[in-house]
């Protein structure tokens, strides 16, 4: 019987040590859950990495493997979240010829169209650049590559903040911080 | 005093006092060096076990810990030393025992460059440890020697890796004791919602016919008294996961012995019967549960443990009760009414009526025929009164020692469980010698005697107390009765050609003796245990005996084979 799998974004906030990325992914391998995409980031707390991660897989195995990474000494906490709980964002560059932007006037509409920012033009290439939801992100490149005058293409992985009113985090490493003090 | 500067080596051992340490197993070699060189100076207060190999010092570690509750300690060298370790650290993992392995390392300056016996211990060890760390300046020794040990010994115990450079151990620092007793992103123990409790004990209190399976999380948790209190408040039948067994004495009325794949058949069966089933410190491991598909479906499953992530893990359960179970017992026994399961309890005699009649007397007193492992496990418990630690190694040995040992204290049976790592059995036995102080009786096989058999040295160099009775029966018994069951008795490569046992023991100068009548047995034990000092009892067994009831990897869980005349082919 084979489970429903969705789309789940896991939210990790670690300490800064060596070899917490390591750790993380592990888990995934272990529990045989592909890694769509990955950052690693520090977060706006000092000392404190933040990781997105995104991944398909059915709920008993996320809450799983959210549990086994929380379940890591230097990992402060872990969290996953459905597409409905998060806000996400992806940036993407895209290095096309410059010959075929100037030879196809609807190349140059769909990058306008799609919400590319060209920010570096040359005689041999230009550069274009793109936020957006991941599937935006990968639309401008499917429409470029359609055209086959894509040279080189990189995005980021997701990143994303919850919709939570809670700042959760800052409230627990406070109350993290306070029960370290107070030795309990 | 205060500005007092001290090399990281003389900080570990300062550090490793205050931490209580009074005992480690080790090997030295040139990564390591320093340490050792500070270690001759405190040798009175820190005892050094010389182990022949450093897979016996992880082990070692192990035994200890497991007797004592308290953390085991290794000291080793990088590179080879340290991957030796490996089998005991992941071991240690699998089974939740707290030990902290020192591992030298070359020097931060040749970090990364293939230096000589340069290891990655740290990343190698980092899925199989619950920390794994690396000293790379003496001012840090203090602290990280006091972390590892908060992280080993609290919550879930389990093993940590402090890798050490060499610079680290030469170099000089103030020494300023360290006391870790918080970590901000480690939270040992999981706060119990108060409802958890009370959906707990209107459960638990509203069942007909509840089950308590047992397993070593109560042990770790020091909560032998209150899951007593608990059975007893609740009056129901319990069963003990093979590292739960000591957590209830075997002779306490309510304990209905093993649980799983070579467990009691009464104990199976009910489980499928059970209306609440109540799972205490354990983890739903497919030894223990056969096919999870079919397990328990029919009940309402309660599960108190201290690692959140265990929770659903393996099996689904109706309501998770997080934090330590000495606590969370507590509270729950306190909120239950005296029940009163007698018919419900009595049930369970049929089949283990049925269990004993076509199992355990024929294995435990035959009349005639080759000497039964089971035999000798029964004499000892007899001749011990239960009162002895009994150490396992892996294999048919083990299980028969767990079925039918008797344990009458907590923490009285050490065994590999979740790795069944051959060779455990010996190095842990004398680990637990210097863990405890009563009697320790390792029942090994003639396979897994030879894994790690280089240990009779450190035996013969420490006295060590160590009872070993050598279960022989010249075949890799386990796997041979799973070629038997199921692979139509091709016993492929589990014959065992052995040596003199008897003279290996001589040459280390450990007394020995062999066993091959029935009518010598009782009167051999008795002879091993009034010896002071170690002793070697061979007794030669049935050479194709079989783990009795059965339950086939996959089957469910009452689907249990009681003659190995059965096919376990079908
Ligand atoms: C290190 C290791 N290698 C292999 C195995 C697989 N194995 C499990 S039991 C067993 C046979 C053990 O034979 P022996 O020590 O003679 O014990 P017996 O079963 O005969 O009592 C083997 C090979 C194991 N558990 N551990
Ligand atoms: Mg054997």
């Amino acid at each position: 019987m084979e489970k429903e799998t969705k789309l789940y974004t896991l939210i990790i906030f670690s300490e800064n040590r060596a070899g917490v990325l390591n750790q993380v992914t592990n888990v995934f391998t272990r529990r045989q859950v592909n890694i769509e995409s990955l950052n690693a980031s520090p977060s706006g707390i000092d000392g404190v990495h933040r990781y997105t991660i995104t991944c398909r897989a059915d709920e008993d195995a996320i809450r799983t493997l959210t549990l086994q990474i929380e379940k890591k000494i230097d990992v402060i906490r872990a969290d996953y979240f459905e597409k409905n709980e998060i806000y996400v964002m992806e940036q993407a560059l895209y290095k096309i010829a410059t010959p075929a932007l100037l030879a196809d006037k609807e190349i140059s509409k769909a990058i306008r169209l799609l919400g590319g920012r060209i920010v570096e033009v040359n005689p041999a290439y230009s550069i274009v650049s793109k936020e957006g939801l991941p599937e935006e992100v990968r639309g401008l490149y499917d429409r470029l590559q359609a055209k086959g005058c894509v040279l080189q293409y990189v995005s980021s992985g997701v990143i994303a903040v919850t919709k939570s009113r809670r700042e959760e985090l800052a409230e627990y490493l406070q109350q993290r911080d306070e029960a370290c003090r107070t030795g309990r | 005093m205060q500005n007092e500067l001290l090399t990281g080596a003389e900080i570990l051992m300062r550090s490793l006092e205050a931490e209580g340490v009074d005992v480690l197993f080790g090997y030295p070699g040139g990564a390591i060096m320093p340490v050792y060189d500070a270690l001759y100076d405190h040798r009175d207060r820190l005892h050094h076990v010389l182990v022949r190999h450093e897979q016996g010092a992880a082990h070692a570690a192990e035994g200890y810990a497991r007797v004592s509750g308290r953390a085991g300690v290794c000291l080793v060298t990088s590179g080879p030393g340290a991957t030796n370790t490996i089998t005991g650290i992941a071991d240690a993992m699998m089974d939740s025992t707290p030990i902290v392995v020192i591992s030298g390392q070359v020097g931060a300056q040749l970090l990364g460059s293939d230096a000589f016996q340069e290891c990655d211990l740290v990343d190698i060890t980092q899925p199989i440890t619950k920390w794994a760390c690396q000293i790379r300046r003496a001012a840090d020794v203090a602290a990280a020697v006091s972390r590892a040990f908060y992280i080993a010994r609290t919550g879930r115990p389990g093993p940590v890796v402090l890798d050490f450079t060499k610079n680290a151990q030469t170099e000089l620092a103030p020494y300023v004791p360290a006391r870790v007793e918080a970590i901000r992103s480690y939270v040992p123990e999981p706060a119990t919602p108060p409802e958890a409790l009370e959906q707990a004990a209107a459960l638990i209190g509203g069942a007909a016919r509840p089950l308590v399976l047992v397993g070593q999380g109560v042990t770790l948790a020091g909560a032998e008294e209150e899951l007593r209190s608990f059975v007893e408040r609740l009056d129901a039948p319990a069963g003990c996961t093979l590292l739960g067994l000591s957590a209830l004495p075997t002779g306490h009325p309510l304990n209905m012995g093993m649980l799983g794949m070579h467990g009691a058949l009464a104990l199976n069966r009910k489980t499928q019967e059970c209306d609440v089933l109540v799972a205490v410190g354990m983890r739903f491991d497919d030894r223990i549960t056969g096919n999870v598909a079919t397990y328990a479906r029919q009940a309402m499953k309660v599960h108190f443990d201290i690692d959140p992530a265990e929770f659903n893990k393996n099996v689904r359960v109706d309501l998770a009760v997080p934090g330590d179970c000495r606590k969370t017992l507590r509270a729950v026994t306190e909120l239950l009414p005296q029940g009163d399961h007698r018919a419900w309890r009595e049930s369970f005699a049929e089949a283990a009526d049925e269990e004993r009649r076509t199992v355990v007397d024929p294995q435990t007193h035959p009349a005639t025929g080759p000497l039964r492992m089971a035999e000798v496990v029964r004499c000892v418990a007899d001749v011990t009164g239960g009162d002895a630690v009994v150490v396992t190694d892996v294999g048919q040995n083990q299980m028969f020692a767990a079925r039918y040992s008797r344990f009458t204290k907590p923490r009285s049976f050490v065994s590999s469980g979740g790795m069944g790592t051959m060779g455990f059995g010996l190095p842990a036995a004398i680990g637990a010698t210097f863990g405890q102080e009563g009697p320790v009786v390792l029942f090994v096989g003639d396979g897994g005697l030879q894994m790690t058999v280089e240990e009779l040295g450190t035996i013969m160099e420490q006295s060590s107390p160590v009872k070993i009775v050598l279960l022989n029966n010249n075949y890799l018994g386990n796997v041979r009765q799973w070629q038997a069951l199921f692979f139509h008795r091709r016993y492929s490569f589990t014959p065992m050609l052995n040596p003199d046992y008897e003279k290996i023991a001589e040459a280390y100068g450990i007394p020995a003796t062999t066993v091959t009548e029935r009518g010598s047995l009782a009167e051999a034990v008795a002879l091993m245990m009034r010896a002071h000092g170690p002793y070697l009892l061979q007794v030669a067994v049935m050479e194709e005996d079989n783990v009795l009831p059965m339950c086939c990897p996959g089957n469910d869980v009452d689907d249990m084979l009681l003659t190995a005349d059965d096919d376990g082919l079908q």
